[in-house]
């Protein structure tokens, strides 16, 4: 007899291996997340400075991360470059490698427009009222360039969530890939399996990406005025 | 309104303004009395506006020398944040920091530069509020005011730093016409309680009410220096003539 499809979901450890898949999902998002927040300040400070070599060098960068897929990357990392210099890089590793490199040349120009968006006479207002260079920064240049970064950083960080899914295509096994093996499984059973797995992936994609997206809308606001 | 004394605020001698290779003040000499509204008048581009930033080091000069109460204050180890709390300027844009009210706005330098006592600055900021009529808008937000209202803020703001001498440039340029009146209203009655002021602007009226000195300036050089009923009525050079003529019209046209 055939079983209803959402079961599918709830034999043996079916659930469980997939909030176990999605937990290598949010591992990598995380780890690539984090390093681009933090190389992706620098990149953008860089990216204003004053010398030219320097930004043409950034831009270079920039420019060859969004060029070039991030699949591309990502088979470029883990099939060729280890192939070429003789080393082994886990899938996991690879890709946390590629989206560091790719988060941090998209953060990176978002903190460039952050602060080249900012009047030059904001900061010669704050420095007549004899505020430090330092101060001006603390007081006036940052809180604001957050305020312009912050929605956008975490759209970035959505995208990068969402876009974590790649990664199966090297052989990373995470969400999606617990879920074609669960429908490979149970296809024969019960011919509704892909509908109820893939429709499980999205909800989980959903509760975590959802908060993340209302929490930028909200700041949004609140900084609006 | 001669109340000045014969002490000099400010004294500025041989200021050379250079960008680049273009020479904007070529050798620039200049001094305020305690107390004296000196007006600078001439044709855009003419390096009034450069000459007031060089004043407090917004701008780097390439000579010469800059006295505040005596004291040369372009040297190398001048500290330009120190020396600028006691010159005030305000600008052409609407210059308030966006992201704060329009109190934090007030308190930022007092208490973040001068180390004052919040309490203090606090009443300090709403007498001068009250005294611009704009007490109850201390909670709001730059953006909730008009170009008018932020503009008297911005003065306030740099008034209660307490400066010795306070700096205007074209502080009503940007301003939609029916504001300029309450900003200039503002800045006479600073005149009049005997702030030390400079001020470029092209509120010719405004000029011949508040100045006790009128600087007429032309390519980087001071072509005229005179009274304001000397300078209005019978200016000497021909660059001054023509400037005025310019406003002439206007003011027959409008």
């Amino acid at each position: 007899m055939q079983a209803w499809g959402i079961s599918v979901l709830f034999e043996g450890q079916n659930l469980f291996r997939l909030v176990d898949g999605l937990s290598v999902s949010i591992r990598i998002a995380a780890v690539s997340i984090a390093f681009s927040a933090v190389f992706g300040i620098l990149l953008g400070v860089l990216m204003t400075s004053r010398y030219r070599l320097i930004r043409y060098i950034c831009r270079f960068y920039l420019e060859a991360i969004r060029i070039i897929p991030t699949l591309v990357w990502l088979f470029l990392f883990y099939f060729s470059l280890t192939k070429i210099l003789h080393f082994h890089l886990s899938a996991e590793f690879a890709s946390d490698i590629v989206f560091s490199l790719w988060g941090t040349a998209e953060m990176g120009d978002l903190v460039r427009g952050a602060i080249t968006s900012m009047p030059k006479h904001q900061m010669d207002s704050g420095f007549a009222i004899g505020l430090t260079k330092l101060q001006v920064y603390r007081y006036i240049v940052i809180p604001q360039a957050l305020r312009r970064l912050i929605p956008s950083a975490i759209n970035l960080a959505t995208r990068m969530i969402k876009t974590t899914s790649l990664v199966v295509l090297i052989g990373v096994v995470e969400v999606l890939k617990v879920g074609q093996q669960i429908i490979e499984v149970s296809i024969l059973k019960t011919p509704t399996a892909s509908f109820w797995v893939y429709g499980c992936i999205f909800f989980l994609y959903f509760i975590i990406c959802y908060p993340v997206s209302l929490f930028s809308k909200k700041l949004e606001t609140k900084w609006q005025q | 309104m001669a109340k000045q004394s014969n002490e000099k605020v400010l004294e500025v001698r041989h200021l050379n303004k250079k960008y680049g290779e273009t020479v904007v003040l070529p050798d620039f000499n200049f001094e305020v009395q305690r107390g004296e509204v000196v007006v600078l008048l001439g044709p855009s581009g003419c390096g009034k506006s450069t000459f007031l930033r060089c004043l407090n080091g917004l701008e780097e000069i390439q000579a010469g020398e800059i006295k505040l109460n005596g004291q040369i204050i372009n040297a190398d180890a001048t500290k330009w944040h120190v020396v600028r709390q006691k010159i005030g300027m305000v600008f052409q844009s609407y210059d308030l920091f966006p992201h704060m009210t329009i109190l934090e706005n007030i308190l930022l330098g007092p208490i973040k530069a001068q180390g004052r006592d919040r309490l203090e600055v606090l009443q300090q900021a709403e007498k001068l509020l009250e005294r611009v009529g704009l007490l109850d808008k201390k909670e709001a937000y730059p953006s909730q005011l008009s170009g008018g209202q932020k503009q008297r803020i911005a003065i306030i703001r740099a008034l209660c730093m307490n400066p010795e001498i306070m700096l205007f440039d074209e502080v009503t340029a940007s301003l939609d016409p029916e504001m300029v009146r309450e900003v200039l209203d503002v800045m006479l009655e600073l005149a009049q309680a005997g702030m030390t002021m400079v001020i470029v602007t092209h509120e010719m009226g405004f000029a011949k009410a508040a100045a006790d000195r009128v600087i007429f300036i032309d390519q980087g050089q001071i072509i005229e220096e005179a009274t304001p009923e000397l300078f209005f009525t019978s200016p000497k050079s021909e660059r001054a003539k023509k400037f005025l003529n310019i406003f002439k019209f206007n003011e027959q046209v409008s």
